[in-house]
């Protein structure tokens, strides 16, 4: 393991974690809501009745976070994201988070964030299964293949 | 009052998903790539997180209803079973194949990616499978 120092950043990592950790404390203590973002988007698929709004309305807001962004942010203060997966991996990723996620109740926000600090065993064992899995592809990928 | 704060709520885990990194699929596999150059900055945006949702959750479970006077749904499964444990390793390899979880898909998906909007509908095309092949088990 050698320390990629040129990608570090750590500041704005902390900065950015804390407010996903605001989001996720406003969301409970106001709205009664674990912040998961696989639950709330898949409780739409259908929704039960009564059930959508709430999970719109937190979408919307989500969608609209990247305007808001480039109205906050100097123009250099974002690197442009890169992508190295081809369309068809993008695919199989895709299908595998949306069936993975479903079926294992939650995701790097639901399980991750909300679940560890509620503390809950469960979320646990799910935020280390996800963790090591991601682990294992990203050394398959590019120490092996 | 319920609906500003669902949307301001969505609102600041859009700019703290971008604001971290997260939303570069680069800076994940980074993350991710623990026997090569290893980029610890996503450590610090869990750390972040859950030093601050730590305290919201030990609030939460002492009450009954939120602050808005509505209901509290904390999750009630304690379950640790094969699906969860085998659903988990599922996200957790489509993860570290795109360098994309669900959040930032989404945001990514709105600021205009293509890359981000062929994930996200495959995603979704995911969950659908998973909710269809559920009702066919349960009727």
């Amino acid at each position: 393991m050698a320390i990629d120092w040129t990608h570090f950043t750590p500041w704005a990592s902390l900065s950015g974690g804390v407010l996903l950790g605001v989001a996720s404390a406003l969301f409970i203590l106001l709205n009664g809501r674990i912040l998961g973002i696989s639950g709330i988007l898949g409780g739409l698929l259908p929704a039960k009745t009564g059930d959508a709004s709430w999970r719109l309305t937190f979408l919307l807001g989500l969608f609209v976070s990247p305007l808001v962004m480039k109205v906050l942010a100097p123009t250099d203060f974002l690197h442009a994201p890169r992508i190295d997966a081809d369309m068809a991996m993008v695919v199989v990723a895709g299908l595998l988070v949306g069936v993975g996620t479903r079926y294992g109740s939650g995701c790097t926000s639901g399980h991750g964030v909300c679940g560890l600090s509620r503390l809950s065993p469960r979320s646990m064992v799910a935020t280390a299964a996800f963790m090591a899995a991601g682990f294992v592809t990203v050394f398959v990928l590019k120490h092996i293949v | 009052m319920q609906r500003i704060s669902e949307f301001v709520v969505g609102l600041l885990f859009g700019l703290g998903l971008m604001l971290s990194g997260m939303t570069d699929p680069s800076k994940v596999i980074g993350f991710l790539d623990l026997f090569g150059q290893w980029d610890p900055s996503l450590a610090f945006v869990m750390g972040g997180a859950i030093a601050v949702a730590f305290f919201a959750f030990a609030l939460a479970k002492k009450r009954t209803t939120n602050f808005l006077g509505g209901a509290l749904h904390l999750p009630k499964s304690t379950q640790i079973d094969k699906r969860l444990v085998l659903g988990n390793v599922m996200f957790g390899a489509g993860w570290g194949l795109a360098g994309f979880c669900p959040g930032p898909a989404l945001v990514s998906m709105a600021a205009g990616q293509d890359k981000a909007l062929v994930f996200v509908l495959a995603m979704v095309f995911g969950m659908i499978v998973y909710e269809l092949i559920q009702r066919r088990k349960t009727p």
